[in-house]
């Protein structure tokens, strides 16, 4: 049972380049992407219990920061994605000691400021940022001599960045940190008595999170070769945190598939419905009455429940 | 510095905590001499999980000093406090209620090691920590249920995972909030027998409204009433004290 479900996974990660067309690979694409941003986040939401309305400030940062090394720096791309990587999980450490001030509401309001200032330094920074306009004419990395314009190649290095960034936050989470976590998660005054510094837990995996944003900011960047103030803005967050919620928070494939369900009705469904922001809207409301978990928790206890039935 | 050989687990100084106009805790000392069992009694209200909130760290005092093992940790975190060897339970149960009761007793001791920040290896990989959380759980009683989840189990069993938790740190100071609460007689004479056989080096201070158990358990009892201190002494003595009697029959 197992072992067909990997198969299938396996199968749908690795057919696209094969014989879809360049839309459906590119669709793939964006979807992993946002599949690593919305893992990053659920690092805070789902595992650490911090429900931040600030993800996509990592995301961007990256994203800028690659742009602007590489197209008016003359920064290699291998160098410019590093300092860019460190440079959004510096930016993660600084947030997180401002936001970790406060848990719950006030920590969704400090997220959702200090991304704003983000998002308003893009857009007003115009003679750094190119503000409106955005930076364009942006070029793809060439890791090892091979060129990633081709929709299939730049698929693959997707997968490849994608797998690694799943493995990694997998193993976080199930770790014996990964444990401290989830404890504070839902006790954090019994977690303090047992001898865990909550503060601490919670500011480490704050800056974990940003940097897995920041690996998907890259990816995003490299593969819109664009990059515009809207990527910080608060609803990318809240697309992302909408797609981590209707997905599954705290669960491994939840994220995964909430975002695939967020950029499938966004980019597929808008070509039939011209309001498709409401029907995004109705899924969710439909997610949230009749899975109040999630949709990856409520098939599989779904599924559990028809299992015991045909017993 | 001359370093401290200390004569007290535990001293509380002066210790003064307000909310708002209400004053909980009123002055009050105690020195507990280590190894000691120290009951700590008095009416609804009279402060008494306040108090252990401010020895915890979970509270902090407007005034007066805290000190574990002749150190001051007025100002130190709960966690801190717990890595110098103080452990407590909840009068409220407080237990991580979707994992198993290996798991709770397991964080117990993850708490106290360095691997809590170990990022890549599970917890359930270190067959030291499971060895030692599941001898615990059979101390209480509860090694066949180690792998249900503490929603699952019954109150009484829950209360009993509260005190592995605590008891599988080895603490030096051993701060229990009514442990018999809520319990059956059965259960009663269960975890008053696991209180007893609790080793000398640790210090055990109790607050319980049980006394017929608790006193058997006690060998030192401090009253408590409007946030001060009423008496405090030797059992029989304040058992003897006619404010004690003041206090509890309202006469």
């Amino acid at each position: 049972m197992k072992w067909i479900g990997i198969t299938l996974i396996a199968a749908s990660l690795l057919l696209p380049p094969l014989f879809a067309g360049d839309f459906y690979i590119n669709l793939a694409s964006q979807i992993l992407i946002a599949a690593i941003f919305a893992l990053s986040l659920n690092l805070l939401v789902g595992f650490g219990g911090m429900t931040s309305l600030g993800h996509a400030s990592y995301l961007g940062v990256a994203a800028y920061i690659s742009a602007l090394l590489t197209s008016r720096y003359g920064f290699g791309h291998g160098t410019a994605a590093i300092i860019s990587i460190v440079g959004t999980t510096a930016t993660a450490a600084l947030f997180g000691v401002i936001a970790l001030r406060t848990t719950g509401l006030g920590f969704l309001m400090i997220t959702l400021a200090l991304s704003q200032v983000l998002w308003g330094l893009a857009y007003r920074m115009s003679n750094v940022t190119n503000g409106d306009n955005g930076i364009a004419g942006l070029t793809r990395p060439t890791p090892f001599g091979i060129s990633l314009d081709s929709a299939a190649s730049f698929y693959w290095f997707a997968l490849l960045v994608a797998t690694f960034a799943c493995l990694m936050m997998t193993i976080f989470v199930s770790s014996a940190f990964g444990s401290s976590l989830k404890g504070v998660r839902d006790q954090p005054r019994r977690m303090a008595a047992l001898g865990f510094n909550p503060w601490m837990i919670r500011w480490i995996t704050f800056t974990y999170a940003g940097l897995w944003g920041g690996v998907s900011g890259l990816l995003y960047v490299y593969y819109n070769k664009y990059i515009h103030p809207t990527s910080l803005s608060t609803t990318s967050s809240a697309e992302a945190l909408l797609g981590v919620i209707a997905g599954g928070s705290g669960t491994l494939g939840g994220p995964v598939v909430g975002a695939a369900l967020v950029l499938l009705l966004k980019n597929y469904a808008s070509a039939y419905i011209e309001r498709w922001n409401m029907l995004l809207g109705l899924v969710f409301l439909f997610i949230v009455l009749v899975m109040p978990r999630g949709i990856v928790p409520g098939v599989s206890s779904l599924t559990a429940a028809l299992r015991d039935e045909s017993r | 510095m001359t370093p401290q050989t200390p004569n007290h687990a535990l001293e509380v100084i002066n210790l003064r905590k307000a909310f708002g106009g209400l004053v909980v805790t009123q002055n009050v000392s105690l020195a507990i001499r280590p190894g000691e069992r120290r009951l700590i009694i008095g009416p609804n209200g009279a402060g008494k999980t306040t108090l252990f909130n401010q020895i915890s760290g979970d509270l902090r005092p407007n005034s007066g000093q805290v000190k574990l093992f002749g150190t001051d940790v007025t100002q130190l975190m709960p966690y801190q406090r717990t890595h110098l060897g103080l452990s407590r339970t909840y009068q409220i149960i407080t237990l991580f209620s979707g994992d198993t009761l290996e798991h709770n007793v397991r964080l117990g001791l993850l708490g106290l090691r360095p691997s809590r920040w170990q990022m890549w290896r599970p917890l359930s990989f270190y067959s030291d920590v499971a060895t030692e959380a599941r001898r615990i759980l059979d101390t209480v009683g509860l090694l066949h249920l180690a792998n249900d989840p503490v929603a699952a189990v019954a109150y009484g069993e829950k209360r009993r995972v509260e005190l592995a938790m605590a008891l599988v740190q080895k603490p030096r100071l051993l701060l229990l909030d009514e442990p018999l609460a809520g319990l059956s007689n059965t259960e009663r004479s269960q975890v008053k027998s696991l209180i007893a056989s609790i080793p000398r080096e640790t210090t055990v201070i109790m607050i319980e409204h049980d006394m017929d158990t608790a006193l058997d358990l006690a060998e030192t009892v401090t009253l408590l009433n409007y946030g001060r201190v009423i008496v405090d002494g030797e059992r029989d003595a304040v058992v003897a004290d006619e404010r004690t009697r003041e206090v509890y029959l309202g006469t």
